[in-house]
């Protein structure tokens, strides 16, 4: 233990062992249909983590806070529908198109907010996000306060996607896909950049680097990040709603990323599991503590899950701020470390 | 009937009133929220809860209580006032170390706990809430029909703002409030209590956002989620504005809402918009706000 210790430390090139780890996670996630996992619920999982690891690769890795994000979760859930349902283009190319009209989404935004930072660029992409989402309550495209409805599955180069199980394997693929793109973007020379923007950005623009073309570049990566997961969330529930596009859509990947811990790889994959069960599951809690407790309130706590999300965000701000997974790393590293008191 | 670029005057100038309501409340929440972040650092997303909570008790004074507006035009302010004391004190107050960010995040929460209990009794259809007696009716000026409470509501928020305005620049309270954001340190080493202050200035701010809640209530429909919307395009005025100058809050406030009821007659599918566009525009042109200056 301590010697691997030591040694990862040495020879920096022995760290990649997390992929061993990764490789592990997605094949156990891969498995989970054979032990009863219900494919729809993971395939939901998977669409709101991969939307938490886009956002966190602007929260945990540049250090920038949008508010907005909803808005290109929708964006590329409409574009995505209308292009399969209403165009009727194959599947790929469908949320390929989602994806890219994200990006564009997310390169006027940023363009617009980088303009601003801290607590001020957070305020912007939120403002933003609600004209967006207001175009969308108007428009005609978007079928208003009906959503988008029955958008066709199609076929994935060839695979007919109407059974279940394909899709889970062809949505399982696109995630492993964009996680990789993540890992190779934060883990490149440019996500090296942008760390150093995050811890000093003044210091990373004396050093000669145009911070504002880093800054960008991150947020429209992140936006079509977003933008794929929520043209996969449309292809797997089949229908786009005004839901994905609210303010309180961009609060939810917040605190996926918050609860999972933000900056870390696989926190936001955590934080969308234990948020979108809690949604799941909390009108049967709200059941059983009625029964435990007398109190007929509790029955309705299904119907305010925003007041129990609500506290989850106030305890994890207050007391617990590294979240799931970078409170188990950080107590994993302080062991190593004070096993090896050399260092 | 007298007309002006082909729309009745009347209706024109009706628009342009409900314009100035809304800028009220614009005004009176962006000078809050610059207030509160002059001291605390923080922005509040909880002002439109807080502005929720005021409408509500105004409602709810009349509806458990049978008291009445002016009943709560003053309780309301002060009930919610204490609220704020207890947020700053139990909550807000671990964060001052932290980045900014945590201080968004928390208030955020606190709103959603807000909205989540007061929709978990109330649901989210809005409850009515009556004129007062003595407001009722309107006033004929001649060239229009004046509505006497909303310019009951358009005079108030001025002699408020103007209020605040005048407590911050031109008191001794106000220059040592001043001070205390400029170097909270110095001033504590002057033998001012600065935490003390900063919990009195969340807890004016709340009250200032409760205030506008109970004028809003007759004016609009009382419901759990009438802050929210609120909030996010107080953001939009806040970034259009900038946070510098308390007057510089208040003009952008007034000045939005006319812009937004101007809309209304002349384009009104971009009425909800138009305030982020301009706020787009601001950016554009002169990325540090109207009135503001690069932190």
């Amino acid at each position: 233990m301590r010697a691997a210790a030591s040694a990862a430390m040495a020879h920096p090139e022995l760290r990649q062992s997390p992929l061993l780890g990764y490789a592990a996670l997605f094949l156990g996630i891969a498995m989970l249909p054979a032990f009863g996992a219900y494919p729809i619920f993971v395939m939901k999982v998977l669409c709101y983590a991969l939307f938490a690891c886009a956002f966190n690769l602007l929260i945990g890795f540049t250090g920038l806070l949008s508010f907005g994000h909803a808005a290109f979760l929708g964006t590329a859930a409409y574009c995505a529908g209308h292009a399969l349902k209403v165009w009727g283009w194959p599947t790929p190319l469908g949320l390929a198109f989602g994806a890219a009209a994200a990006a564009a989404a997310g390169l006027v935004f940023g363009w617009l907010a980088i303009r601003r930072s801290g607590i001020y660029f957070a305020m912007v992409t939120l403002a933003l996000s609600q004209m967006l989402y207001f175009v969308f309550l108007q428009s005609p495209f978007t079928g208003g306060e009906d959503g988008l409805q029955s958008v066709p599955r199609g076929d994935f180069l060839g695979l007919p996607l109407a059974n279940d199980l394909t899709l889970y394997y062809v949505v399982l693929a696109i995630f492993i896909a964009a996680f990789w793109l993540i890992y190779r973007t934060v883990h490149s020379p440019f996500g090296q950049v942008l760390t150093s923007i995050r811890e000093n950005e003044a210091r990373a623009t004396s050093l000669g680097y145009d911070v504002d073309r880093f800054k960008l570049v991150a947020f429209v990566l992140s936006a079509g990040l977003a933008g794929l997961a929520g043209a996969t969330k449309t292809l797997v529930l089949g229908f786009a709603t005004l839901t994905d596009a609210l303010w309180t859509t961009s609060g939810l990947v917040i605190l996926m990323t918050l609860v999972g811990g933000m900056g870390t790889m696989v926190g936001p994959i955590v934080g969308a599991l234990v948020i979108i069960a809690l949604e799941n599951k909390i009108g049967d809690v709200g059941r059983t503590l009625a029964e435990w407790t007398d109190i007929a309130w509790f029955n309705s706590l299904g119907e305010s899950v925003t007041l129990v999300t609500g506290l989850i965000f106030i305890a994890c701000v207050l007391a617990f701020r590294r979240g799931v997974v970078g409170e188990l790393s950080y107590r994993w590293r302080r062991r190593a470390e004070r096993r090896a008191p050399g260092r | 009937m007298t007309e002006l670029f082909g729309i009745p005057l009347p209706a024109l100038l009706g628009q342009l009133l409900l314009g100035l309501v809304n800028g009220s409340f614009y005004a009176l929440l962006s000078l809050g929220l610059a207030v509160i972040f002059g001291m605390l650092n923080i922005i509040n997303f909880a002002h439109g809860a807080l502005y929720m909570i005021g409408a509500f008790l105004a409602w709810m004074g009349l509806e458990y209580l049978g008291l009445g507006y002016w009943w709560m035009l003053l309780l309301a302010p002060l009930a919610v006032g204490l609220l704020g004391v207890l947020i700053e004190r139990l909550l807000l107050q671990w964060l001052y170390k932290l980045d900014h960010l945590y201080g968004l995040l928390l208030t955020f929460g606190i709103t959603l706990v807000a909205e989540g209990a007061f929709r978990s009794f109330y649901g989210v259809s809005g409850q009515p809430y009556p004129v007062p007696d003595a407001l009722h009716g309107a006033t004929n000026l001649g060239f229009m029909i004046l509505p006497n409470y909303r310019a009951w509501v358009v005079a108030v928020s001025l002699v408020v703002c103007l209020g605040v305005w005048a407590l911050i620049e031109k008191t001794s309270l106000g220059a040592t409030l001043r001070a205390g954001t400029e170097n909270p340190r110095l001033v504590q080493a002057f033998g001012v209590n600065v935490p003390r202050m900063v919990t009195l200035t969340y807890a004016g701010g709340a009250a200032l956002a409760a205030l506008a809640g109970v004028l809003a209530a007759p004016v609009l429909q009382v419901s759990p989620l009438m802050g929210s919307n609120l909030i996010i395009v107080v953001f939009a005025v806040v970034v259009i504005g900038g946070m510098g100058s308390i007057l510089g809050s208040i003009l952008t406030g007034l000045g939005l809402g006319v812009i937004e009821g101007l809309t209304k007659v002349f384009y009104p599918e971009a009425s909800n918009t138009v305030v982020f566009v301009i706020m787009a525009i601001v950016l554009l042109l002169r990325p540090a706000g109207l009135f503001g200056r690069e932190r």
